[in-house]
């Protein structure tokens, strides 16, 4: 630790990270803390029947807005990423304010676990609130607004889905820890999100797109699944790396 | 000489291309005078708070204390060259 | 003491950017293309690899924030970022005025390095709203470092996935450095040199003028003046280091 700076008054050096030494193993911690957080969201509903809702009030305004009746290929794919993008920014909004408005953090921090934890809990969860926002969100667009039949498309879709999901998981709960406990947490949140989502726009759009035309291969292009994968990995490792220094208080 | 150099540079075209690259380096001088002018506020209101400072620093009031704490200040602040037109603090009290 | 080589860092910037501009419009000859308008290619390349170095470098410096929790990296880091983000403004404002001479629109998509630049300067964007929203100066460091990483490591990958999108539609329009004949990549090589040395200069200086600020508002306190605010309140900018540096360190550190 750098000696050249007095500490300012009333704030102790920086807790060293394994001050408490963690007896309790990472993959516990994490399905307690996931399990906590799939009760707490059956119990309050408050995320993804929201997520769900925001989806579909989308799709209807995209009719109105394009004046179209059915959509495919490149707009089709991009309907459908802009909806599921800006309904999980719902999701990353309300992910970490119940730990911060209640204490979360502080109790978490108190317990002998591992801090990563958290970060893999949370990302689990939004994961897992991706998924069932696209098992609604994804049939009721193929009914509202897709023009070509969505069953031949479903397992490359579904493989384009699942990464995707991976990296809006762990940028989503990097975002929601920085913004969360500053003053302007709902603005933030989707600031800092959105350019990070790019990449993955760009992965996904451009996989799903020849999918969801009439004349269509089954499986998206090896390279833009590749990109995403590449994403998911470096993000999620230097996510990893950085979340420990924003539980710290 | 001059001939040579013009001789040598390319055609200067006045038609369009011209004023194309002409906003482009305006936008970077642009950018360098806008800092400096920045800096020459800052550094107006800096001067202005060191006079305040100055005056602060003479009052009978500052006591022995304050004059060697200005010592003390002064000399890790003195910048590597001369500041004109302002002597060195010497301490309180003048 | 920051401002210890600020003159000669000052004279070598004038010293490159007059050779650089007289290499630009008496020595590099003009491309057969774009004519003179490509001419642009020397203020508008350099200005944003320099943007985007300092952007990493950002994220380097708050990487030595994060291990040492020493708030001088921070104040570094700060500078390194809202001084990349200035040339930012610059490269894409040079950028827009060269597509439009190329092109006749102030904006292309299909020049991957304006869009992927675009998208950076829209993420950085936030980095000051971010930190005024944050008021225990420590968190606001050490949130602001964490964002300065992401974003660092976020600026190459955003590179490759925006190339990898627009490579299949359009040929590269604005020109590539590649191939470069030898007086074009002498002029080129010196006017990177200019932009990067301008950007150390400023930085510098803007240092300079914070510590200086610090150094003023620790005499005030000193001698029990009044705290007199800031004229444009609460600022986004890091608290300076606190009182215990301006007076016991000896000779001043940095």
């Amino acid at each position: 630790m750098s000696g050249v700076v007095d500490a300012p008054p009333g704030r102790a050096a920086a807790a060293p990270r394994s001050a408490v030494r963690p007896q309790v193993g990472l993959w516990r911690t994490v399905r307690a803390v996931l399990a906590k957080e799939l009760l707490v969201e059956l119990r309050t509903l408050e995320s993804v029947p929201a997520m769900t809702l925001f989806s579909l009030s989308t799709f209807v305004i995209f009719h109105f807005a394009l004046n179209r009746s059915s959509v495919e290929g490149d707009l089709g794919a991009g309907i459908l990423w802009v909806t599921l993008l800006f309904a999980s920014i719902l999701g990353v909004n309300r992910l970490f304010v119940a730990d911060a408005e209640q204490g979360g953090f502080d109790a978490f921090l108190l317990a002998p676990v591992e801090r990563s934890a958290m970060f893999i809990a949370k990302a689990l969860t939004l994961l897992a609130y991706l998924a069932a926002l696209e098992i609604v969100a994804v049939p009721a667009f193929a009914v509202l607004l897709l023009g070509s039949p969505l069953a031949p498309a479903l397992p490359g879709l579904i493989l384009t889905l699942g990464l995707a999901d991976l990296g809006v998981a762990v940028i989503g709960t990097l975002v929601a820890a920085l913004a969360v406990r500053t003053s302007a947490r709902d603005l933030l949140g989707p600031l800092l999100a959105l350019p990070l989502f790019v990449p993955i726009v760009i992965g996904a759009a451009r996989a799903t797109a020849p999918l969801l035309s009439a004349s269509h291969p089954s499986w998206p292009a090896a390279r833009w699944l590749a990109t995403l994968g590449l994403y998911d990995l470096l993000f999620g490792l230097i996510a990893y790396a950085l979340f420990d220094f924003l539980l710290e208080d | 000489m001059t001939g040579r150099l013009i001789a040598a540079a390319p055609a200067l075209p006045l038609h369009t291309a011209g004023k194309y690259v002409a906003g482009a380096f305006v936008v970077l001088f642009a950018l360098v005078l806008v800092y400096l002018a920045i800096m020459a506020i800052r550094l107006s209101r800096i001067e202005r708070e060191l006079g305040e400072l100055l005056e602060l620093s003479e009052r009978p009031d500052s006591g022995a204390g304050a004059g060697a704490a200005i010592r003390t200040v002064t000399r890790e602040s003195t910048p590597a060259y001369p500041i004109e037109g302002h002597p060195p603090l010497q301490g309180a009290g003048k | 003491m920051y401002g210890k080589g600020l003159r000669a860092l000052s004279i070598s910037t004038v010293v490159a950017m007059t050779v650089a501009l007289g290499l630009v419009f008496f020595y590099a000859p003009l491309e057969a293309e774009q004519g003179f308008l490509q001419k642009i290619f020397y203020v508008h390349v350099p200005l944003a690899i320099v943007s985007l170095s300092g952007f990493v470098i950002g994220g380097l410096l708050a990487i030595a924030h994060l291990r040492t929790r020493d708030p001088r990296w921070d104040m570094r880091s700060y500078v390194a970022i809202h001084m990349s983000l200035i040339f930012g403004l610059a490269t894409l404002i040079t950028g827009s005025i060269w597509a439009k001479g190329s092109w006749g629109h102030w904006w292309v998509w299909n020049e991957p390095t304006l869009v992927s630049f675009l998208i950076v300067f829209l993420l950085y964007a936030t980095y000051q709203p971010l930190r005024f929203a944050i008021e225990d100066p420590e968190r606001q460091s050490r949130y602001a470092s964490v964002f300065a990483v992401t974003a660092g490591a976020f600026v190459p990958l955003n590179f490759i996935a925006v190339r990898a999108s627009t490579a299949y539609l359009h040929p590269r329009v604005l020109g590539s450095t590649s191939n470069l004949p030898g007086s074009m990549a002498l002029t080129f090589v010196v006017s990177l040199a200019a932009i990067a040395l301008l950007f150390a200069t400023l930085c510098k200086y803007e240092l300079t003028a914070k510590h200086t600020r610090a150094q003023v508002r620790a005499l005030r306190r000193r001698l029990g003046g009044e705290a007199r605010p800031s004229p444009r309140g609460r600022s986004a900018a890091p608290a300076a280091p606190p009182a215990g540096i301006a007076a016991p360190a000896p000779g001043g550190a940095p």
